[in-house]
């Protein structure tokens, strides 16, 4: 079982949406974060005080999958969240102990839906 | 007294002390119409580009409110032919204070200059989250001199629509008519947001939008009973048909919400307010209450229909200034014709007997409508030759209040590092330095 973090950029996530939904990827968790990586750094002016805005909106997506599904999770995510510009983000694949689903108590592979990808997936 | 018969005054004009104190509140009520306004498209944007949305309503104050006064003016005004004024009131000469009517010179003028000012904000709203900010103030200008003036001229101005008996009491032609076809033409050269039609675009604050409505309905008050010029019956007339027939517009905008869909939603409500404000303008001191109810409960239908249905279209008139403005200043115009009562307002439409206002009131429309879609789309066309109008994918992407403002609307401001002044100033003379954080002393 693997935790995909995925750090993408506000305004790619409807995108990440759908092609996650195409790869069959059900079930995840978005927060919305402040980061910075290697991006120039915006100037801002508030009635004469300039202020650099050190830190840029992002949106974090955490997915657990099984491992048949890690790689095509992450294939959706940095293929629709590519832009080309610094700041585009990143993807961290984590492995994970157990997964259960809360409202029936099922563990791992039987956690997560769908266990394995279709025979012939939806691109 | 009705605006477009005030020249044919025969005895000397005195300024009337409870006419001025009345139109100095109108005044002001119909400045606070744009703000208000900018409320109003503000809530309905997403939040990224609130910012960007209501600095187009609120430079709207300040350049519309200038080229009024140096060239708007006298063009709409000033003795003219029966096209388009001319120079005695440029740059606000010989507007004193001697009686205009029976309020001073200066106050009509500037009465006046708030109506060129919220009619060239209203386009706004069809061209929000893509637009440069530079190209959108050129516009501003341009469009208030070369369509909103001469068309204020035709009706109110002495000009040939005024000759010809046209009934616009407050602005339905020469307003939202105008405004809604210009921000039909501004929405399509412009092309629709590229998220248009691909994601959900959502109002980022509908309280903003409530409140923006509730401005923009108290506002109107100066707007239609302030065209009175005076303190009077007519006054209240139309102070009257401007609480009931938004009223009745809100009443079945709400019914038509349920029916269609079991729920009345807020924005719908604050919609369906301005949708009757827009109706019953042209109409206000021409029509007996009841048919204000009637007017205002008829105007919602084609527009609450036409909103539904722009949004399946192409076109991309973002806050639907065509289906509200627009279309809601034809059916209050047409309607005019209708339900003008002799009696009430000195002039009688279709149901007095007397069709042929009915006549008139359509050639207004389509003069208006053809006049301003043609101008409009030259300037915009023009403009797009000389730059480029739209701003870059990435800007539009991310939201427009950063790059073109330099600001957010709501920032927590965590994660933001003061710029010293002196390293300020040193980056202006494009000086290297750096602060402290990166390594400078």
């Amino acid at each position: 079982m693997k935790l995909i973090t995925a750090i993408v950029r506000p305004e790619k996530l409807n995108d990440v949406l759908k092609a996650l939904y195409f790869a069959e990827v059900r079930g995840l968790t978005i927060t919305r974060a402040q980061g910075h990586g290697g991006e120039m750094e915006r100037v801002e002016t508030y009635r004469g005080t300039t202020v650099k805005m050190g830190l840029v909106e992002k949106v974090r997506l955490e997915i657990g999958v099984s491992d048949h599904f890690a790689e095509r999770t992450v294939d959706a995510i940095v293929t629709a969240a590519r832009t080309g510009e610094v700041g585009d983000g990143k993807v961290f694949v984590v492995p994970v102990e157990q997964v259960v689903r809360i409202r029936t108590g099922e563990t791992d592979m039987a956690a997560v839906t769908p266990p394995f990808p279709s025979a012939s997936p939806a691109t | 007294m009705t605006l477009f018969s005030f020249q044919d005054i025969a005895e000397p004009a005195v300024v009337s002390g409870p006419d001025t104190a009345w139109l100095l509140v109108a005044t002001a009520l119909v400045l606070l119409m744009t703000p208000a306004l900018a409320c109003f498209y503000g809530g309905l944007v997403r939040s990224k580009n609130a910012l960007n949305t209501m600095m187009m309503n609120f430079a709207a104050l300040g350049v519309v409110g200038v080229v009024w006064a140096l060239v708007g003016y006298s063009i709409a005004f000033a003795p003219g032919s029966a096209l388009i004024g001319g120079i005695d009131y440029l740059f606000l000469r010989n507007v004193g204070l001697e009686a205009k009517g029976t309020i001073p010179h200066i106050l009509f003028a500037m009465f006046q200059g708030t109506f060129a000012i919220i009619t060239a904000a209203l386009i706004s709203g069809a061209v929000v989250e893509r637009m440069r900010f530079g190209p959108f103030l050129v516009f501003l200008a341009t469009w208030s001199v070369v369509v909103y003036a001469p068309v204020c001229h035709w009706v109110w101005g002495g000009g040939w629509l005024g000759e010809l008996g046209a009934l616009d009491y407050a602005g339905g032609t020469v307003v939202h008519i105008n405004a809604g076809t210009a921000a039909l033409v501004a929405a399509s050269i412009l092309g629709p947001r590229r998220d248009y039609g691909q994601q959900a675009i959502l109002p980022h604050n509908v309280p903003l939008v409530l409140i923006g409505a509730g401005l923009l309905w108290f506002g109107w008050f100066g707007f239609n009973a302030g065209s009175a010029l005076a303190a009077n019956e007519v006054a209240a007339l139309a102070f009257a048909n401007t609480l009931l027939a938004p009223a009745a517009t809100l009443v079945v905008w709400m019914l038509l919400d349920l029916a269609r869909t079991r729920r009345t939603t807020a924005v719908g409500a604050a919609t369906g307010i301005v949708v009757g404000l827009v109706a019953v303008t042209p109409a206000a001191g021409f029509i007996p209450p009841p048919s204000a109810l009637a007017l205002g409960a008829i105007a919602a239908v084609p527009s609450y229909f036409a909103i539904i249905k722009r949004a399946r279209t192409a076109l991309d008139d973002s806050l639907d200034v065509t289906a509200a403005h627009g279309l809601g200043g034809v059916v209050g115009a047409l309607g005019t014709g209708v339900f003008a009562s002799a009696v009430w307002g000195g002039v009688d439409g279709a149901l007095g007997g007397n069709v042929g206002q009915l006549g008139i009131q359509g050639i207004a429309v389509i003069a208006v409508i053809a006049y301003s879609f043609g101008a409009t789309f030259v300037l915009f066309k023009v403009m797009g030759m000389v730059t480029p109008i739209r701003v870059p994918r990435e800007d539009e992407a991310r939201g427009l209040d950063v790059p073109l403002h330099g600001e957010e609307a709501t920032t927590t401001g965590e994660g933001a590092i003061l710029i010293p002044p002196e390293v300020q100033l040193a980056r202006l003379a494009r000086e290297p330095i750096a602060l402290p954080m990166e390594g400078g002393k």
